[in-house]
Formats: structure tokens, C-alpha cells, sequence
């Protein structure tokens, strides 16, 4: 498949594979990725994948693994991995999982304590992963993918 | 930190509740004969209302007084800090250095969970937005026990407005926990939430939704319809009438089906029904003050 690739090998940096086919433009969001980004990016889109038929992948160099809302992209590609790279090779994969509590997303209720300018995160207790439920801790409502995804 | 916070009844055991409703008959006699003992003698109690509140209030004053304890507070955000901007945690951080524990009433629904976070003193939640009113469960559990002898096998119908209705979401969890079954009554755009219907069916309640008042079961529990529910008031009139218990109601209603609501009532029990022995809800008021008695003892002292 590598020679399917039109984009060359990084040398340091960070590249997110097995995206679900689609889904890069929004996980573009949450990187941050603006025209003031310093880093080179490259998308590739519908590229053939065994796990979904077609997948994308991203990469971006000089990033470290820190530096991105894995969380988040989590949400949106779960079961997605992080490779990361120095100097050229792929130096640890990391599997992207839905955490047991998501602290990056607002509660969808809008009259939630949480989302009043009180000094605390938001703890949304992940209760079924598949489909996505959630239950804020503070609240006690239930909410469902599509409420988390329209908070994103 | 080892302290009893009472936020919902969602994640109370069954243990827990059966505690305090023993708790709750021992009580009974002090408040009843409204006789003074001294087991919080030199507490103090916070009463932090950010919304209006006169039964639950009143009831945790008067439960205060005959335990012996002292009462703060304020029942107007409007003369507290809270109009300057003040967060809720720095509230409860600063009322904490004054009290032994906390009542709060607040119009956002979490705001109870927040304060037991960042509070040392245990809260006790007097209703927060549309999620919770665990102390109104508890004495609803008490009376529906003081007059049914049980709160196992028994059929009770939450009806009015159970969407936005916090002490029937704190009553469906709670009796979620005992071998009861229950019938949600409503309008179609006040039915009860439906992560609450999972939850307690989750639970192995058994479940059934209806849309009128004409029932057989054990307990009615009525709560009020308000207008501002609903987009125009002829919808408003033509919805709530439904759920309004007057002489004809009554005549449908079950021989033994006990009446209860958390008051205030505004027309939806009409004054002849408080003569029928099945309407129980001024005894049900009352139970709030052995109740309370019994958490405020139990967060405060373990007595």
C-alpha cells in the first residue's frame, strides 16, 4: 500500500491512521489546524483501509503526542492509532480509546452547573461506548453521541 | 473525605434509605410533641435558598430548632453576594467556615454535586434545577410506609408534570430500590424524561405510562401543571383539566389510593377532596420535619 501513498514519509512527528473514512476535516478542527499552523500537515482521504474499506490518515510533523486533544479525537475515531515517529520510523503506536470520563466536551444541558462559570471541568461518565452514552456526574442527565458530537 | 452528602436519590442503596426512615420513626415523637432536645446543641445549620422555598425551609428550621441546633442563611440571592457575581463554589468555601453542614436550593441542576465537591461540611440538596429533591423523596417514602405498612408490592402513580418535576424524579428513583411498580401519568410534553424511564426500568421496576388520573393504584402521587409549560393557555387548560382531583375525580379514583403531593397545590386538588380519608398530603408535609430531623442528626453527629 505504501507505494498507493502520494505523500512522503515524515522524519519526526506524529501520524493519526485508521481514521474512520471521512471524519479528517473535523478532526482537523480539533487539532487547531489554522493558516497560522507552523507544522506540515498532510491529509489523505479514502485511502484503502482493511479495518473500514476506506480510511483517512493525517500527518503532522514536529508534533509530539501531548500536544493533541486525544480525547476529543477519540469521540470522533475510536479505535484510531497514533504513530509515533522519530527520525523517519514509527518509534510506538498508541490505540485511541473512549475514556471512562470525558472532561473536553461541555454537558449538553445547558442549565447544568457546569456550563455556569463555575471553576471546574465538565465529567461526563461514559457509560456505553457503543453507541456513545454519556451521564454528566453533576446533573445525572443521559445524553447520546449526536447531543456529545453537536458539543464538540 | 468522610462525610454524608445527600445529592439524589439515584445512588442511594436501599440500606441507606431504610436507615434514615428508621431514623425517621425514632424522630417522630420529638417532632410531634415539638418538644426541644439537644443532640445538635452548638451546630449550626446553613440554609443557602437561591430560589423560593417555604415547606422545605421551613421544615429543616423547624427540624433544626427541636434538635437544639442554630440556623444561617439567606433565602434571597438578591441580598447576597451571589448579585455581585459570586461563583457558587466560592460561596459554599466561605459558608462552610460558618456551618456544620449545608441546605442549598439553586435553580441550576448539578449545582448540589458542585457544592458536595467543594464543600468540607456535608450538603444536603433542597432541590436543584429539574434534577433532584432527594429530602421530599424521603419523607415521601416515609408517609407512603406510615400509611401502607410497606413500600414493597405496592402500584403508585407519579402524575402532572414529570419532566420538569424534580420531586418525581427523586421519587421514581427512590422507590426504584424497593419491590414497587409505577405508573408515570402525564401529558405527552411533560412525560418523564426518558433517561429516567431507562434508568428505573434498568433498575427491574416495572414501568407503565398513561395520560390520565383515573387510576386503582396504591398512592397517587399528583404534582402541579404550570402554565408557563406550555406555548398558550387554551393548550395549558385543556392538558391540565385532566389532572385535576375534584368530587367527580374522586369518584374514579381507587377506594384505597392514598393522595399525596408535594405541595404547594395551586387547583389541582380542589379543597372538598381534603375531607376524604384518602388524601394524605398535610400529614405528608408534616413528615418533612421528623425526616429532616433524622438527616440533619445523621450528617451532622452519626446520632
Amino acid at each position: 500500500m505504501g507505494e498507493e501513498l502520494k505523500v512522503k514519509k515524515i522524519e519526526n512527528g506524529i501520524v493519526l491512521d485508521h481514521l474512520p473514512c471521512g471524519t479528517a476535516p473535523d478532526i482537523m478542527k480539533i487539532l487547531g489546524v489554522d493558516d497560522e499552523t507552523k507544522e506540515t500537515i498532510s491529509i489523505l482521504m479514502n485511502v484503502p483501509s482493511s479495518m473500514y474499506k476506506k480510511k483517512d490518515i493525517i500527518k503532522i510533523e514536529g508534533k509530539e503526542f501531548e500536544d493533541i486533544m486525544v480525547d476529543k479525537i477519540a469521540l470522533l475515531a475510536p479505535g484510531a492509532t497514533v504513530n509515533i515517529i522519530k527520525d523517519f520510523a514509527v518509534i510506538e503506536k498508541r490505540k485511541i480509546r473512549i475514556p471512562d470520563v470525558i472532561d473536553v466536551v461541555k454537558c449538553p444541558n445547558p442549565s447544568c452547573i457546569t456550563n455556569q462559570k463555575e471553576p471546574i471541568k465538565p465529567k461526563l461518565l461514559v457509560e456505553f461506548t457503543k453507541p456513545l452514552k454519556v451521564r454528566c456526574f453533576y446533573c445525572e442527565r443521559v445524553f447520546s453521541e449526536q447531543d456529545v458530537m453537536e458539543k464538540m | 473525605m468522610n462525610k454524608t452528602d445527600i445529592i439524589s436519590t439515584r445512588n442511594m442503596k436501599r440500606d441507606f434509605i431504610e436507615d434514615i426512615l428508621k431514623r425517621t420513626k425514632k424522630m417522630e415523637p420529638i417532632a410531634e410533641a415539638k418538644k426541644q432536645v439537644d443532640i445538635l446543641e452548638g451546630k449550626t445549620l446553613a440554609t443557602l435558598f437561591f430560589e423560593p422555598s417555604t415547606r422545605t425551609k421551613l421544615s429543616f428550621m423547624a427540624a433544626m430548632n427541636l434538635l437544639g441546633g442554630t440556623i444561617i442563611g439567606f433565602d434571597d440571592p438578591r441580598t447576597s453576594s451571589v448579585k455581585k457575581g459570586e461563583t457558587l463554589a466560592d460561596t459554599i468555601r466561605v459558608v462552610e467556615g460558618y456551618a456544620n453542614a449545608i441546605v442549598m436550593r439553586h435553580p441550576n441542576e448539578g449545582a448540589a454535586a458542585l457544592a458536595a465537591k467543594f464543600s468540607k461540611v456535608p450538603i444536603i440538596n433542597g432541590g436543584d434545577g429539574s434534577n433532584q429533591h432527594p429530602t421530599q423523596a424521603l419523607l415521601d417514602l416515609y408517609t407512603i410506609i406510615k400509611e401502607k405498612g410497606t413500600l414493597d408490592g405496592l402500584e403508585v402513580t407519579l402524575a402532572g408534570d414529570l419532566k420538569y418535576g424534580r420531586t418525581v424524579h427523586s421519587l421514581a428513583y427512590a422507590l426504584s430500590k424497593f419491590d414497587a411498580s409505577l405508573v408515570f401519568s402525564s401529558p405527552p410534553s411533560l412525560r418523564m424524561p426518558e433517561w429516567i424511564v431507562a434508568d428505573i426500568k434498568a433498575a427491574g421496576t416495572p414501568v407503565k405510562e398513561i395520560n390520565n388520573i383515573e387510576v386503582q393504584s396504591d398512592v397517587l402521587y399528583l404534582t402541579r401543571i404550570q402554565k408557563e409549560r406550555f406555548p398558550d393557555i387554551e393548550e395549558y387548560q385543556k392538558v391540565a383539566s385532566a389532572y385535576v382531583l375534584d368530587g367527580d375525580a374522586m369518584e374514579k379514583l381507587g377506594k384505597e389510593t392514598m393522595i399525596m403531593h408535594p405541595l404547594p397545590r395551586v387547583n389541582e386538588i380542589s379543597a372538598e377532596v381534603d375531607k376524604d380519608k384518602r388524601a394524605k398530603y398535610f400529614i405528608q408535609s408534616f413528615y418533612g420535619v421528623p425526616t429532616r430531623m433524622a438527616l440533619l442528626a445523621m450528617v451532622m453527629t452519626d446520632r
